[in-house]
């Protein structure tokens, strides 16, 4: 094997109040994929930012040496003239600007300060074709997808001639389709002699690209193991990045038994959704399904199978538009069409974009709790603020924010004890049934397993829970009963005993060319 | 108006004050991290204060002089008034340029009523609150349920209420206004009772005042013990208690030995308390905040935003014409030159308060507060005879200061 292209030694980085890096080593030998993994927190994006000269020479410790030199990065420019490119978990494209326009953006092909149009195109097209895309140069990034946008980032990357290229969870945003066609390319650059770090949460991705996986946890690297070996197993990465050998990954559950008696807690029926801008396209097509009291029932889907549409549009037509279908709850049927409407007929939708659609990041974590039923700690329109404090802090406790009190604003949390803030919020306002659309997107193992249980604990109330997820496993280990969607349709329903990975990932993959 | 500043001022009191207190030990440790954790709240009051103590150095005294203070109150009512108002516009995350154009247009009206039509002054004053409404409505459901951008409806609302108010009162200057409206403007409290070099009724309402926020603060302290929280320990709360008297007292002696309290000072106290509380404890209130915070989330959990901006705009409206009132009263003249630029200075008092650009921060107290700094600095600088060119430039400098603080200050607090 070929020697190391990058070391970073003995990398020391603190914050006021905070030492996010106390002692890491790393060390990525050339032309290989190197993977990092740690919980949300342990130090990988701000290791790379030490890399990649976001944090400059001087503010931290420690040595980096780069193709056997010294360097001190005082900038991003710095790293990029030696070749170091990282491309960041939320992308950095300018949506207005045509693709050609955005890979050189900051470094463009000009003459005496004008655009070379003519070297521009040619450069481009070259570059997209390189990463496998071959839409025109000249279209807006708007106009593309997002797996598409994660492509032209590293075409952007390619032109400032890359040498080590950071990915920083490059397909958290992205669905199966997408994210194996990228990690292709990831593997098809180092054919071309690129070397790669790649941070990810996802383990299969991991073995599937990368040679060797640096983990960190709470600032310190624990360990680098080589991928290729057979005693690097998936638990065997997860015991090094807890910290604990990880027996159950899910709570113990004993499988809801459904009464046949009595009438689902919430039945959707024959529900379809327009596109909201293409008002053509369906994008839920006549789906029913039913969940009962005490149940969790899974929709397992790729991205853009209709999963979320379907929630958030029968959670107050919060999506798209109506195009028909009923809501029952208790066999009775109920009208959804605000979301005032639905939170009153005891409905809760936890949002799968937390930072977007569930919280007000610049506000405390007690007034977001109390937000959706200010009015049980309110009388006559005013709130007694003791009472939501007293309430809040009561969940500070049982859910295990880690904060000093409830008056810190949730921005400043991680995103585990964020998405238990918003799961408290959704507790509070009383529900009956529970949607919750990728509970566990972006959050460390541990708060993983803290929510699972929480959610176990919710249906063993006696609560209706509809789990979505992407993440398979998850789905199989919490859930008494999985429906599969795919292109806007319901393609399958399998109790827990019947559901397999290959099973439920056949039924999600169906019928996609036809309906295209 | 004093209340609310110094209700939440524990830690603005002078450290000589520490030593009258009942213990000392870690007593100034509480104190200042009180401070730092709250750095935004009470830096500009500080801020306040030194601008206050600078300028009573400058103007050897004149300053606080009592027939100042009451002036100060006098001069700046119309645009505290503004900046609550606008205050929760930009809570709301919106912003609103016809305020100005409100106010005067406001005026006229009022002035066309009682001195062309001889209504009576009460009456009046509701149509007027009612046109202000009106005004407010119509921008509010524009921008509410139509969803065209606050920025352009305000700016034609700006430019249609200025020329509307040019029409109505035909390019003239229209007065006087009746007495009972003037005293709005001018007015002070009737002085009653037995001459003690002071006046009465302001001296017995501030009293009256500190009694009603010791109980409430001490109230506040059992409801919290109820509930089982934390609270302040019990020589902090006793030293705010001291710093709220002494704040409360001090205004009201000054005032006292005057005139007595300007009847707008207690308008402007209802409307701060008033509004305070709204902000803080009233369902609307926090839903303003929710919306301004982040308007996607707001919606998913319930809060009916439409409704709550429209409120927002109408309210406004409502202040905006309060406003009018007052400074047509206090002109004693509606002229379409009126309220020139006020949403201006109502706008720069929020940013100088604490309220951000994108909206879901900032509280009522810190437009008061930023309205007072500018008021301050005009008074002041009134009173060093500077030249209105020369204020121009400091107050544009106080604005990006106050604000550069803030950015800086949140910066550092960590991002």
């Amino acid at each position: 094997m070929a020697g190391p292209v990058l070391e970073m030694r003995s990398i020391v980085k603190t914050f006021p109040g905070v030492k996010a890096l106390s002692d890491v080593t790393l060390t990525v030998r050339q032309g290989e994929v190197h993977a990092i993994c740690g919980e949300n927190g342990a130090g990988k994006s701000t290791l790379m930012k030490v890399l990649s000269g976001v944090h400059p020479h001087g503010s931290y410790e420690g040595d980096i040496l780069f193709e056997g030199e010294v360097v001190r990065f005082k900038d991003i420019r710095a790293s990029e003239q030696h070749g170091i490119v990282i491309i960041h978990q939320e992308l950095a494209l300018s949506p207005y600007l045509s693709l050609a326009e955005n890979i050189f953006l900051g470094n463009e092909h000009a003459k005496s300060g004008f655009i070379d149009w003519r070297e521009t195109l040619r450069h481009a097209t070259e570059l997209l074709r390189r990463v496998g895309l071959d839409d025109h140069p000249e279209t807006r990034v708007a106009d593309i997808g997002v797996g598409k946008q994660q492509l032209v980032e590293i075409a952007k990357a390619l032109s400032k001639k890359v040498k080590l290229l950071i990915l920083d969870e490059p397909t958290a945003a992205l669905n199966d389709e997408d994210s194996s066609k990228l990690l292709d390319l990831i593997l098809e650059l180092k054919k071309q002699g690129i070397t790669s770090i790649i941070i990810s949460h996802k383990l299969n991705e991991i073995r599937k690209v990368a040679d060797s996986v640096t983990i960190i946890r709470d600032g310190h690297s624990i360990e680098t193991l080589d991928v290729k070996s057979a005693e690097t197993t998936e638990d065997r990465i997860i015991s090094g990045m807890v910290g604990r050998d990880l027996d159950h990954r899910f709570p113990e559950r004993t499988p809801h038994e459904p009464e046949k008696d009595a009438a689902p807690a919430l039945e959707i029926r024959d529900w379809t959704v327009h596109h909201p801008i293409d008002q053509q396209r369906k994008v839920v097509d006549d789906v029913s399904i039913q969940v009962r009291r005490g149940e969790i029932v899974g929709i397992a889907g790729l991205m853009g199978a209709g999963r979320t549409e379907l929630a958030m549009s029968v959670f107050g037509r919060s999506y798209g538009r109506y195009a028909g279908g009923t809501v029952l709850k208790d066999g009775k049927e109920i009208r959804t069409r605000t979301v005032a409407e639905a939170i009153e007929h005891g409905i809760a939708y936890v949002t799968e974009d937390r930072k977007h659609y569930g919280l007000n990041l610049i506000d405390t974590i007690n007034r977001n709790i109390s937000l959706t039923a200010l009015n049980k700690v309110a009388k006559r329109g005013v709130v007694d603020e003791h009472e939501e404090r007293q309430v809040s802090e009561g969940y500070r406790k049982s859910m295990n924010i880690k904060a000093p009190t409830v008056f810190e604003p949730v921005g400043k949390l991680s995103g585990g004890n964020q998405q238990k803030v918003v799961l408290s919020k959704w507790i509070f306002a009383g529900p009956e049934v529970l949607i919750l659309d990728e509970p566990t997107r972006g959050i460390d193992v541990g708060a993983k397993f803290e929510i699972y249980t929480v959610i176990d604990q919710l249906a063993a109330q006696g609560k209706a829970v509809v789990f979505i997820s992407s993440e398979l496993p998850e789905l199989l280990g919490m859930c008494d009963r999985i429906y599969t969607m795919a292109a806007g349709r319901l393609t399958g329903e399998f109790p827990r005993a019947e559901a397999t990975q290959e099973v439920l990932m056949r039924q999600m993959t169906k019928d996609k060319e036809v309906s295209r | 108006m004093s209340t609310d500043v110094t209700d939440k001022s524990p830690a603005a009191a002078p450290p000589g004050k520490s030593g009258g207190s009942a213990t000392g030990g870690g007593l100034l440790q509480l104190i200042l991290d009180g401070l730092r954790r709250n750095m935004r709240q009470y830096g500009m009051l500080i801020a306040l204060g030194l601008l206050v103590i600078l300028f009573q150095v400058w103007t050897g005294g004149d300053l606080l002089l009592p027939r100042n203070v009451s002036n100060l109150v006098l001069q700046n009512s119309y645009i505290l008034i503004l900046a609550i108002g606008m205050m929760l516009v930009i809570i709301a995350g919106h912003i609103d340029l016809s305020v100005g154009s409100v106010t005067a247009f406001v005026g006229a009206f009022a002035a066309v009523l009682t001195v062309q039509h001889d209504v009576a002054w009460p009456v009046a004053l509701v149509l007027c609150l009612a046109v202000g409404a009106v005004a407010g409505a119509v921008q509010g459901f524009l921008i509410a349920y139509l969803g065209i951008p606050s920025f352009i409806v305000t700016l034609a609302g700006m430019l249609l209420f200025r020329g509307l108010t040019e029409i109505l009162l035909a390019g003239q200057t229209l007065g006087p206004f009746p007495d009972g409206l003037q005293k709005m403007g001018n007015g002070f409290l009737p002085a009653v009772g037995p001459n003690t070099n002071y006046h009465n009724i302001t001296l017995l309402l501030g009293f009256a005042l500190l009694a009603f926020v010791v109980l409430q603060e001490v109230r506040d302290r059992k409801r919290q013990q109820e509930f089982s929280l934390d609270v302040v320990p019990l020589n902090l709360f006793l030293l705010k208690l001291v710093a709220i008297a002494a704040a409360v007292l001090t205004v009201t002696m000054l005032l006292a030995s005057y005139k007595g309290a300007p009847i707008i000072l207690i308008i402007l106290g209802v409307l701060v308390v008033g509004y305070g509380y709204i902000m803080r404890n009233a369902v609307f209130g926090r839903h303003i905040y929710a919306i301004g915070g982040n308007l996607p989330a707001a919606k998913l959990s319930g809060v009916k935003d439409k409704k709550v901006t429209f409120l927002v705009f109408l309210n406004m409206g409502v202040l905006a014409a309060l406003a009018g009132l007052v400074v047509a009263a206090r002109l004693n003249a509606a002229s379409p030159k009126a309220g020139l630029s006020f949403e201006l200075e109502a706008i720069a008092s929020s940013f100088i308060g604490g309220a951000s650009m994108s909206g879901g921060v900032g509280t009522v107290l810190g437009a008061i507060i930023g309205g007072l700094v500018l008021g301050v600095l005009n008074n002041g600088m009134n009173l060093l005879s500077v030249g209105t060119d020369w204020q121009q430039v400091i107050k544009g400098l106080a604005l990006l200061i106050a604000v550069g603080f803030d950015v800086w200050n949140k910066r550092k607090s960590g991002s």
